[in-house]
């Protein structure tokens, strides 16, 4: 039977302010358990929480730059629940009255664009974490996540493939790296997603039952509890069975997803408004004053890379999809200043080594300024394209700037015209029959002879230089 | 020169700066008396004698540099739900029962800044949840004017402590008339601020959005003292004002003449003891005599407002004391699992009230009857804030009973939630307005017990509210007799 799958996702990302929402506690993540608490992070009898503008302001800017309406006012709540990671018996969220609604963020899947909407974005504070004992029955509670700043991101449900889904996702945490409001690391949760998913019948205007998937600390798996949570559906809907409305938890050691809770086991939260603090105002003032530092987004920076460098539609999107690469692009421009050289290179190159690496940009060895040094000994002819790919792949592996390598491996072009002459002669020697064919008019055999003294060389002869020396030679 | 504990702070403050008596002394003086007659009114839950005495000795020197102020070697009580570093603070519950605060609540930070003495921390009812001071885990308090009889509550101890002259003013809190009733009760003054004129933090809370701090004192001027000191901005909390605070003495012995004092007629109805009617409107008619012009107002919605208190005060409890749960301080009650140690941890921890509460205001918040309770209470709420606000266009301040009742006899309550639920009629719609308040002594009942007026005012109406009870005080003398029971004892 054919079915559509409708998703949409929930996430939170960890704002980057230095103090936490409602306190003035550091919020380095790291430190050692409960050393960034105060009073009032851990919920002692008769504290009250400050807000913290910054997280607002934080908040805002990925308000607007994903086109979201920004209410005049909006109200803290309180979310109860009983669990030892909450200190206060329960979280300042927002609920009613969230910051900001009604945004939308396109995507591309396939070279086809799509608009996602986004329900809303509210702020809310983090909760602890339990570290369980792995020898005793025993668990401990770090508070020091406690009170960090989140906001949580809700799209509409219109996301039809996993794929949809994760270019969503990525396109979310480009946005935030772009404003640096967060670090958008999934590993280490600072940015987290989760996932309500249903089936239905294609053109079918109702939505399925669906299950909210949590624990998916990375793109792949979120890709993959989809897929399997979408092949679980269908399989018991073919049959026709019933989906149970459930929260379900991703597996990725087994790869499925499990029930984690049902409807009936599903909280009560019992949201009223927090009468510890006053409603948030926002003033157009502000508002605007924030809209013009916004940095430049991705959207814009793309048609920038067109307009101002020349690049091909699509190169300009790749570059711009991560930020890091788009600076790492114009890092390399400032000494390089070939847009379509560089871009190339990052496109292939650099990004066969970020893959390798799965942890991103920064992990890879070789730095912007290094790989525009590379490209400018390939351009002054010292060194050719074909050595410049060794290089990079050895600076990769080392670190190394491409100088160093280039003189340790005695890498470096041969453009001593006399030396390479010399070889050229004895290849010219060793070769009569085909010496022959280019003075009878057969000019192609050029590239056999400048191959032979590249392969002499191990391909440090100067390419040009080589064309050159042979043309005057066989003239003769 | 009268004994030392029946000192007002307006007759001790200048003595202790002429250097006639030194802080040490009085602070002595009293902790021997609250050694000796603690016991038989139960006022006090912690007695800090070493902290004390090192306060009066820090006022000492600052009274000998001359940099000494009103409140400079003044011993007081505070109530035990406000935070005090490193001195038990338990709200009267058997789950805070060891409980040392890191920190000092904002009013008592001021208090020390100013060079009081903090004697030690006072009983109330469990998380101030109450109105006589019953529900405490650490026994009632008893009514020095009659041992039999409460204190009212939940600032009993408070109260009693003034009223028997163990401590020369208190704070206190008040939700639903937590000041103003035990005031009333014990014959002496106490003053419900505006809501946000005290910083609440470091109070711990029972429902945050009518919670605020007040003074309890023997006369009026030692309230204004006392707010000369607490009142104002704190940044550490958000509901607090950013309206400078005057000078709270300032009104104090301006005369009444042409002020107009509003009668809510709704105050005076069914259910009001003879007596008390009888006080509150000779006390009337003494405000007439000084000149005060009465006007009859009307607040219509005075009979919806213990109904929307009973869901919004009950729905914040249950979150705010949702953090007693064992896990990281106070009483923790082991059981199978995690579900089983809260579970224990909270029957045990909290007595019948605040269980009675705690579920009262779960379920007003639960899913579904959220709309037709908290909401619809919070709609109320703004009906009764309208009735005064329409009520101050006609009047300066209001006048009132502040409970049906003298103090009841112990056990007369809690017997009957419903009837003490009610017995706060007339002072929460104060707390759900948000405004000021004052009860001031004005008469006794036919068993020698105290009577308290409630003279009431618009926001930041402070200053007209402690004018017209220092003027109705002045003419007066209910606030200068002393309890039997205390008489002869030193």
């Amino acid at each position: 039977m054919e079915f559509e799958a409708v998703i949409g996702l929930e996430v939170h990302a960890q704002l980057l302010t230095k103090s936490k929402i409602f306190c003035g506690c550091a919020t380095t993540f790291g430190a050692p358990p409960n050393t960034q608490t105060c009073p009032v992070c851990l919920g002692l009898p008769g504290v009250l929480p400050v807000l913290n503008r910054k997280a607002v302001e934080f908040a805002l800017k990925m308000a607007l730059a994903t086109n979201c309406t920004v209410a005049p006012e909006s109200v803290f709540a309180r979310k109860n629940y009983f669990y030892p990671d909450l200190p206060k018996g329960y979280q300042i969220s927002q609920y009613e009255l969230p910051l900001a609604e009604h945004g939308y963020l396109d995507i591309t899947v396939d070279s086809h664009s799509k608009r996602i909407g986004i329900t809303r974005i509210h702020l809310e504070e983090d909760a602890g974490k339990l570290i369980h004992s792995p020898s005793r029955p025993v668990s401990f509670v770090d508070f020091n996540r406690t009170g960090v700043p989140l906001i949580e991101i809700v799209s509409e449900p219109d996301m039809r493939t996993p794929e949809e889904a994760v270019e969503y996702l990525k396109g979310l945490r480009n946005i935030l790296l772009y404003l640096e409001i967060c670090d958008g690391n999934m590993e280490e949760g600072s940015l987290r997603c989760d996932a309500n998913i249903s089936l239905r019948r294609p053109g079918s205007a109702e939505l399925g039952v669906k299950t909210e998937l949590k624990n998916m600390n990375s793109f792949r798996f979120v890709r993959q509890a989809l897929e399997y949570e979408i092949r679980r559906q269908r399989a018991l809907l073919s049959e026709g069975r019933e989906i149970v409305q459930e929260t379900r938890l991703w597996d990725a050691a087994k790869g499925q997803t499990f029930s984690m809770r049902g409807k009936e086991e599903a909280h009560d939260y019992r949201y009223f408004p927090d009468p510890d603090l006053v409603p948030v105002k926002v003033d157009a003032e502000w508002l605007e004053s924030i809209r013009r530092g916004l940095p430049e987004l991705p959207a814009e920076r793309a048609a920038r890379f067109q307009t101002e460098y020349g690049l091909p539609t699509a190169d300009a999107e790749v570059l711009t999809s991560d930020k890091a690469l788009a600076d790492y692009f114009e890092t390399c421009l400032q000494d390089f200043p070939q847009p379509k050289k560089v871009a190339n290179w990052i496109m292939s190159e650099l990004m066969r080594e970020v893959k390798k690496e799965e942890a991103g940009i920064d992990a890879v060895q070789v730095t912007p300024r290094a790989l525009a040094r590379l490209l400018a000994l390939v351009d002054r002819g010292e060194i050719s394209g074909k050595i410049a790919k060794s290089v990079f792949d050895e600076m990769a592996a080392t670190g190394k700037d491409p100088e160093a390598i280039i003189k340790e491996k005695g890498l470096v072009q041969i453009s001593d015209t006399a030396a390479l002459e010399a070889q050229a002669r004895e290849i010219i020697a060793a070769h009569p029959k085909e010496t022959a064919d280019y003075r009878a008019g057969k000019t192609k055999v050029m590239g056999f002879f400048v191959g032979q003294l590249m392969k002499k060389t191990k391909g440090q002869a100067n390419p040009k230089l080589a064309n050159e020396i042979f043309q005057r030679l066989l003239s003769e | 020169m009268k004994e030392l504990h029946r000192l007002s702070i307006s007759e001790l403050s200048p003595l202790l700066s002429q250097r006639q008596v030194s802080p040490v002394e009085v602070t002595e003086s009293l902790l021997h008396r609250i050694a000796a007659l603690n016991e038989e009114i139960n006022a006090y839950i912690t007695v800090d004698e070493a902290g004390a005495l090192a306060q009066a000795k820090l006022a000492e020197a600052r009274l000998g540099k001359g940099e000494a102020g009103p409140l400079t070697g003044i011993p007081l009580a505070i109530k035990d739900l406000l935070a005090t570093c490193g001195l038990r603070t338990t709200c009267g519950s058997r789950i805070l029962e060891n409980y040392l605060p890191p920190y000092d609540a904002t009013v008592c930070a001021r208090l020390r800044e100013e060079g009081a003495v903090i004697l030690g921390k006072v009983n109330m009812d469990e998380f101030a949840m109450g109105s006589s001071t019953e529900n405490s885990a650490f026994g009632p308090s008893r009514n020095p004017w009659n041992r039999e009889c409460i204190t009212g509550g939940s600032s009993g101890g408070s109260a009693a402590a003034v009223a028997a002259d163990l401590c020369l003013a208190s704070l206190g809190s008040d939700t639903g008339g937590s000041i103003r009733q035990p005031a009333s009760h014990c014959g002496v003054v106490g003053l419900k601020p505006t809501y946000g004129r005290v910083s609440r933090y470091g109070l711990v809370a029972y429902a945050s959005s009518l919670d605020q701090i007040g003074p309890i004192a023997k006369e009026v001027r030692d309230a204004a003292l006392l707010m000369n000191a607490i009142a104002g901005y704190d940044n550490k909390d958000s509901t607090s004002a950013p309206v400078p605070a005057p000078d709270y003495l300032e009104t104090l012995g301006r005369d009444i003449k042409g002020l107009k004092v509003g009668v809510p007629k709704e105050y005076f109805g069914q259910g009001l003891n003879a007596d008390v009617e009888t006080a509150v409107k000779n006390a009337l008619l003494t405000l007439e005599g000084l000149g005060a012009e009465m006007v009859e107002v009307s607040l219509p919605h005075t009979e919806y407002a213990v109904a929307a208190y009973y869901v919004i005060a009950p729905a914040e409890a249950s979150s705010n004391l949702a953090r007693y749960d064992g896990v990281k301080y106070g009483l923790r009650v082991p059981g199978a699992n995690l579900l089983e140690m809260y579970a224990n941890t909270r029957t045990q921890g909290f007595g019948p009230e605040v269980r009675r509460r705690v579920m009262l205001g779960t379920y007003a918040l639960s899913a579904g009857y959220y709309d037709a309770y908290y909401r619809k209470a919070s709609q109320v709420r703004t009906l009764i804030r309208r009735d005064f606000e329409a009520a101050f266009e006609k009047c300066a301040v209001l006048a009132a009973p502040v409970a049906p009742t003298p103090a009841p006899r112990l056990g007369e309550m809690v017997a009957d939630p419903l009837t003490m639920y009610l017995s706060d009629i007339f002072t929460i719609s104060v707390n759900l307005a948000g405004i000021p308040a004052v009860s001031v002594p004005c008469g006794f009942s036919r068993e020698d017990l105290p009577i308290g007026l409630q003279i009431l005012g618009p926001p930041f109406g402070e200053p007209v509210i402690l004018q017209a009870a220092h003027a109705f005080e002045q003419a007066t003398d209910f606030h200068r007799r002393k309890p039997q029971w205390c008489e002869g004892k030193s």
